[in-house]
C-alpha cells in the first residue's frame, strides 16, 4: 500500500475525531462523526478489507449518522462543553 | 539512532490506533454531555476494529476473493492457492459482526438519551445529578 | 474531573505503547495471526463450499454460530428500543394543516382535527419545512433502484464483496429515505409497524430454522451438507445454497431492525411526526 496516502488519511482521521468531540453544536458533532466514519471506510479499503469497508460505508456513514441527527432533533442542539 | 527509523516506520500505525482509542476513552470519561459520550463510545469501537483489520494485512497481497475460480467444476480440479498471495480473511469476519453490534448498541443508547431528555429536560450530566439530588 | 481523566488516559496510552514493542511488524506474511487456521480456510474454501468470496464462506459456513447469535443480538436491540420509547396514550395536542391551493397554514389547538382524506387540506409537521418538489420527485424515482441494488448485493455475496448485512442495511436505508423525504406517516402506511416487527422475527427464524432442518436430516446443527437430498444437488453445492438461504434470513432481519429503530427514535415513540 502507498504509505503517503495512508499517512494523509490517518492524519485526517485523527483531526476529525478530535473535532467531533470538541464542537459546541450537537448537529455539527453528528455530521463530523459521519465524516470520520467515511474516512475509516477509506482506510479499510486501502488495507484490502473490502467487505468491512462496504459495511462501514453503509452502516457508519449512512444509517448511523441518520440516527444521530434524528436523536439531536428530538432533544436539544445546544451544549455547554 | 539508525535502527530507530526502521522501528518507527514498522510500527507507526499502532501508535495512531492507540491515539484514536485514547481520544474515544477521554470523551467517554470527561465530557458532560450525553451525546458526546455516545460519540466517544463509537470512536473507541471503530478504533478497535481498525486495529484488528490491520493485523490481517500482508505486504503485496490482494483481496480475499479467490481468482480464476468462476467456471470450475465444483471441487474437481483445484488450482493450488498460494496463501501468501491473499490477505488473511479471519479478522474481517470477526469485525463484520462487531460493526453490526456497534450500530445496535448506538440505537439503544440514543433511545436511552431521548428518555432521559424527556424526563429531565436537559442532556448535561451535572444538571441531571443536581436535579436528582434536589429531589 | 478533567485532570483525572487526562491522567488516566495518558497512563493507559503509555502502557499500551510500551506493549507494542512485542507486536509483529505491520503487513508481515509470517505473523502468528496468519499461520494456524486461516491457511486452511483459504485453501479449502473453493473445494468444500464452491464459494470464491472467502469472507462470506467463513462468515456463514465455517463460523455460522457467531452470525446466528449476532442476528439474535440485532433483534434484541430492536425490541429494546421499542420497549424503551413506544407509548400509546396520546394527550390532545396541536395540529397544523396547509390548504393546498392557496398555501395558507392553519393551526388547530387542543385536539381537534380535519379528516385525513380531505382533498383540500394536508397535514404538515410541527417543525415545518417548506414544501419541496425537487426532493420529493427525485427520491420517488430513486427508491426502487436502491432496492434493486440491495437485492443484487445480497444475491452476489458469493462472488463479489457484499452479502446479507450490506444488502439488508441498504434496503432499510431506502425506506428511511422515504420517511425523510416525504413524511413519517406515509412511510408507516407503506411498511406498517406490525409488519416490520414480524419481518424481524422471520429473519431470525429462517436462520435458526435452516440449522434445525439440518439437525432433522441427520447431521450436525448448521451443517448444510444435510440439505443435499432435499434440493437434489451434491453436498458441495448444497453448502453454497445453504449459505445463500442463511444470508437472505440475515438481510431480512437487519432491514427490519434498521426501520424499526429509526421509526422509534425519530418520533420519540409517538409515530405521528418524524424528521
Amino acid at each position: 500500500m502507498i504509505w503517503q496516502l495512508d499517512l494523509a488519511i490517518l492524519t485526517l482521521v485523527v483531526v476529525c475525531a478530535i473535532a467531533a468531540i470538541s464542537v459546541k453544536d450537537l448537529l455539527g458533532s453528528a455530521i463530523l462523526f459521519g465524516a470520520y466514519s467515511f474516512m475509516m471506510c477509506l482506510l479499510w479499503a486501502i488495507m484490502g478489507a473490502v467487505d468491512v469497508a462496504f459495511t462501514e460505508a453503509s452502516v457508519g456513514a449512512g444509517v448511523s449518522t441518520v440516527f444521530f441527527v434524528a436523536a439531536v432533533f428530538r432533544s436539544t442542539r445546544r451544549t455547554k462543553d | 539512532m539508525s535502527d530507530l527509523i526502521p522501528f518507527i516506520i514498522a510500527k507507526y500505525n499502532y501508535w495512531i490506533f492507540i491515539t484514536l482509542m485514547m481520544i474515544g476513552m477521554y470523551a467517554m470519561i470527561a465530557k458532560n454531555n450525553l451525546v458526546k459520550k455516545i460519540v466517544g463510545m463509537n470512536i473507541f469501537q471503530t478504533a478497535i476494529i481498525l486495529f484488528y483489520v490491520s493485523i490481517g494485512a500482508k505486504k503485496g497481497a490482494t483481496i480475499p476473493i479467490l481468482e480464476h475460480a468462476h467456471g470450475d467444476a465444483h471441487g474437481a480440479v483445484s488450482h493450488t492457492v498460494e496463501v501468501a498471495h491473499y490477505i488473511n480473511p479471519l479478522p474481517h469476519v470477526l469485525m463484520l459482526t462487531a460493526i453490526v453490534v456497534s450500530v445496535a448498541t448506538l440505537g439503544v443508547a440514543l433511545a436511552l438519551a431521548i428518555n432521559v431528555y424527556n424526563r429531565h429536560k436537559t442532556l448535561e450530566e451535572d444538571e441531571i445529578i443536581d436535579q436528582i439530588k434536589g429531589i | 474531573m478533567k485532570i483525572i481523566a487526562l491522567a488516566i488516559v495518558i497512563l493507559s496510552g503509555g502502557l499500551l505503547l510500551y506493549a507494542t514493542q512485542d507486536f509483529p511488524s505491520w503487513a508481515d506474511p509470517a505473523s502468528p495471526a496468519s499461520m494456524h487456521v486461516s491457511p486452511h480456510y483459504l485453501q479449502k474454501s473453493m473445494e468444500e463450499t464452491s464459494v470464491p468470496n472467502v469472507v462470506t464462506a467463513v462468515l456463514a459456513d465455517y463460523r455460522g454460530f457467531d452470525t446466528m447469535f449476532e442476528t439474535t443480538v440485532i433483534f434484541c436491540a430492536g425490541v429494546a428500543c421499542f420497549m424503551l420509547l413506544r407509548i400509546s396514550r396520546q394527550t390532545p395536542e396541536d395540529r397544523y394543516y396547509r390548504h393546498i391551493s392557496t398555501g395558507v397554514t392553519i393551526h388547530i389547538k387542543g385536539g381537534g382535527k380535519i379528516p385525513d382524506k380531505s382533498k383540500e387540506f394536508e397535514r404538515i409537521d410541527t417543525m415545518w419545512t417548506p414544501f419541496d418538489l425537487v426532493i420529493k420527485t427525485v427520491c420517488r424515482f430513486l427508491i426502487p433502484f436502491i432496492q434493486l441494488f440491495a437485492l443484487y448485493v445480497i444475491a452476489h455475496g458469493h462472488h463479489s464483496p457484499g452479502g446479507g448485512f450490506q444488502g439488508g442495511v441498504i434496503f432499510g436505508a431506502s425506506i428511511i429515505l422515504l420517511a425523510i423525504s416525504h413524511n413519517l406517516r406515509i412511510a408507516t402506511k407503506r411498511m406498517r409497524e406490525k409488519l416490520v416487527g414480524l419481518l424481524c422475527v422471520t429473519g431470525v427464524f429462517i436462520y435458526a430454522g435452516t440449522g434445525a432442518l439440518c439437525l432433522l436430516m441427520g447431521l450436525n446443527f448448521l451443517d448444510y451438507g444435510a440439505l443435499a437430498p432435499l434440493l437434489h444437488v451434491d453436498p458441495v453445492e448444497a453448502r453454497s445454497l445453504g449459505i445463500l438461504i442463511v444470508e437472505v434470513g440475515v438481510g431480512i432481519a437487519v432491514m427490519a431492525t434498521m426501520i424499526w429503530i429509526y421509526n422509534n427514535v425519530s418520533s420519540a415513540g409517538k409515530y405521528d411526526e418524524g424528521l
